[in-house]
């Protein structure tokens, strides 16, 4: 064990942190905007939409991530309608071809949780916002989504830490984030293990933040289940 | 277009099917080795040796929250390493180097295992009290009792967690052509540089996985309906 050398690698390896934040703080925010919208238009659109989004996250839960970062990266750029569109400016960059394959890729599992959460939304509630008079749209907002929200956020906490961890799969098109940063280290110095301790720390401590953060917003949206003190 | 897919001399249809064969292996043995470790740390984790129970945790808890891709890149350059420096331990003092395919399984299979402990652990943990109470009544020794209560009905209870392994396992696969074993991305890598065809040939690796994906979730419920065929249905 070179312990020198694994101190080294610390602030090299922290300087990856910020590119993996970015990735997973991007692709959740995108990702949660198209999980409602393929959630809403899984349970709510007609058989159309229905059957589209079911197809969606079949084919996006059913193929590895990785085949999904290199059809965006590699394949989207055969085809010149692509390349002369504007979209090409983003296109090209690795950084948001990761960016969009981890957003379609969490939008389907996040939309599969959303839906099993708004599913699992007591009918005996929705029938008493009904007779209260409320539209289907003011139910939505304050019935079905606050309670089906604090149904989801467990499985939801899973999600973001697979999140975290699928990230790293940006390395794979040259992305320097932390785990790219470490297989740059590692074929230079050949410190296997001091690289993985170093790197792997960082993943857990990451990840047990994001827990953490889970866990508080679990904690702040059931105060009815706290004893009053 | 479909040329390049046939099975003719431009083709590369037979190299993908070999790849998803390899694809296949790859995973049929990660899985079978992630069952093993899987045993291996419900055990230790239902144990009541402090040490052991410390080690299944360490071990769950680092694979399952460190990236795949890392734990595949500790093994890919430092799998061989350490083989060695286990064989110095028994006194063999010469070079051992590990082909792709068995970095693969074992890196796969580690973190598999991870994932098949918990869900192995919840399955032995279901099976009711009473009946290993019931069991030691009628005098079965501890063995009689894992092979004819435990067991049988631990499986039942695990297969459809096991089944989800196996999808992450299926997919995990995926990882492993960093290592450049020819399996279904690989050669779609291969494929895409070679013909400057990336879009087609990543989208016959999505299907490939798609249809691997397909044919498992139908595998596993069937063999769930036959696990379940003495179960009464409410």
């Amino acid at each position: 064990m070179n312990w020198e050398l694994m101190w080294d690698s610390v602030p090299t390896l922290l300087r990856g942190v910020p590119v993996t934040l970015q990735l997973v703080g991007l692709a959740l925010l995108f990702g949660a905007a198209v999980a409602f919208a393929v959630a809403l238009l899984r349970l709510y659109g007609n058989r159309v939409t229905e059957r589209l989004m079911a197809a969606y996250v079949f084919v996006f839960r059913g193929t590895p991530l990785l085949v999904q970062i290199f059809l965006i990266y590699y394949g989207m750029g055969q085809f010149e309608l692509v390349r002369s569109s504007f979209l090409w400016v983003y296109l090209r960059e690795p950084f948001w071809c990761a960016i969009l394959a981890l957003t379609l890729n969490t939008g389907a599992y996040t939309s599969e949780i959303l839906r099993g959460a708004i599913l699992s939304v007591p009918q005996g509630q929705i029938e008493a916002a009904r007779a209260c008079g409320m539209s289907r749209t003011l139910l939505f907002r304050r019935i079905v989504m606050p309670v089906a929200i604090r149904q989801m956020l467990p499985a939801y906490g899973n999600e973001v830490i697979l999140m975290v961890k699928a990230s790293s799969l940006a390395s794979t098109i040259t992305l320097l984030e932390i785990t790219g940063i470490a297989r740059k280290i590692i074929a230079q110095s050949f410190a296997v293990f001091e690289v993985f301790i170093v790197a792997g720390s960082i993943y857990l401590l990451l990840n047990f933040l994001a827990s953490r953060l889970i866990r508080y917003a679990e904690w702040r949206m059931t105060p009815y289940l706290r004893a009053r003190g | 277009m479909f040329e390049l897919l046939s099975f003719g001399p431009n083709g590369w249809g037979g190299q993908l099917l070999g790849g998803a064969a390899m694809t296949v292996a790859v995973s049929v043995s990660a899985f079978a080795l992630g069952l093993v470790f899987g045993s291996l740390g419900a055990s230790a984790k239902l144990s009541r040796h402090l040490a052991l129970t410390g080690v299944a945790e360490v071990y769950t808890t680092v694979v399952r929250g460190v990236p795949e891709l890392l734990v595949i890149y500790l093994l890919f350059f430092g799998g061989s390493g350490a083989v060695m420096a286990v064989g110095r331990i028994f006194g063999y003092e010469g070079y051992i180097e590990l082909n792709a395919f068995s970095i693969g399984v074992l890196a796969v299979g580690l973190i598999s295992g991870a994932y098949s402990t918990e869900v192995i652990r919840g399955a032995v943990q279901a099976v009711p009290h009473g009946q290993i109470e019931a069991a030691r009544a009628c005098g079965m020794s501890r063995w009689l009792i894992l092979r004819r209560i435990l067991v049988p009905q631990t499986l039942r209870y695990a297969l459809p967690g096991l089944g989800n392994v196996w999808q992450l396992t299926l997919k995990d696969t995926a990882l492993i052509s960093v290592t450049a074993l020819a399996e279904i991305m690989r050669v779609s890598h291969v494929a895409a540089g070679s013909t400057r065809q990336p879009f087609l040939f990543y989208t016959t690796a999505a299907v490939l996985y798609l249809l691997l994906t397909t044919v498992s979730t139908v595998a596993f419920e069937r063999a769930e309906r036959y696990a379940n065929r003495g179960v009464r249905r409410a």
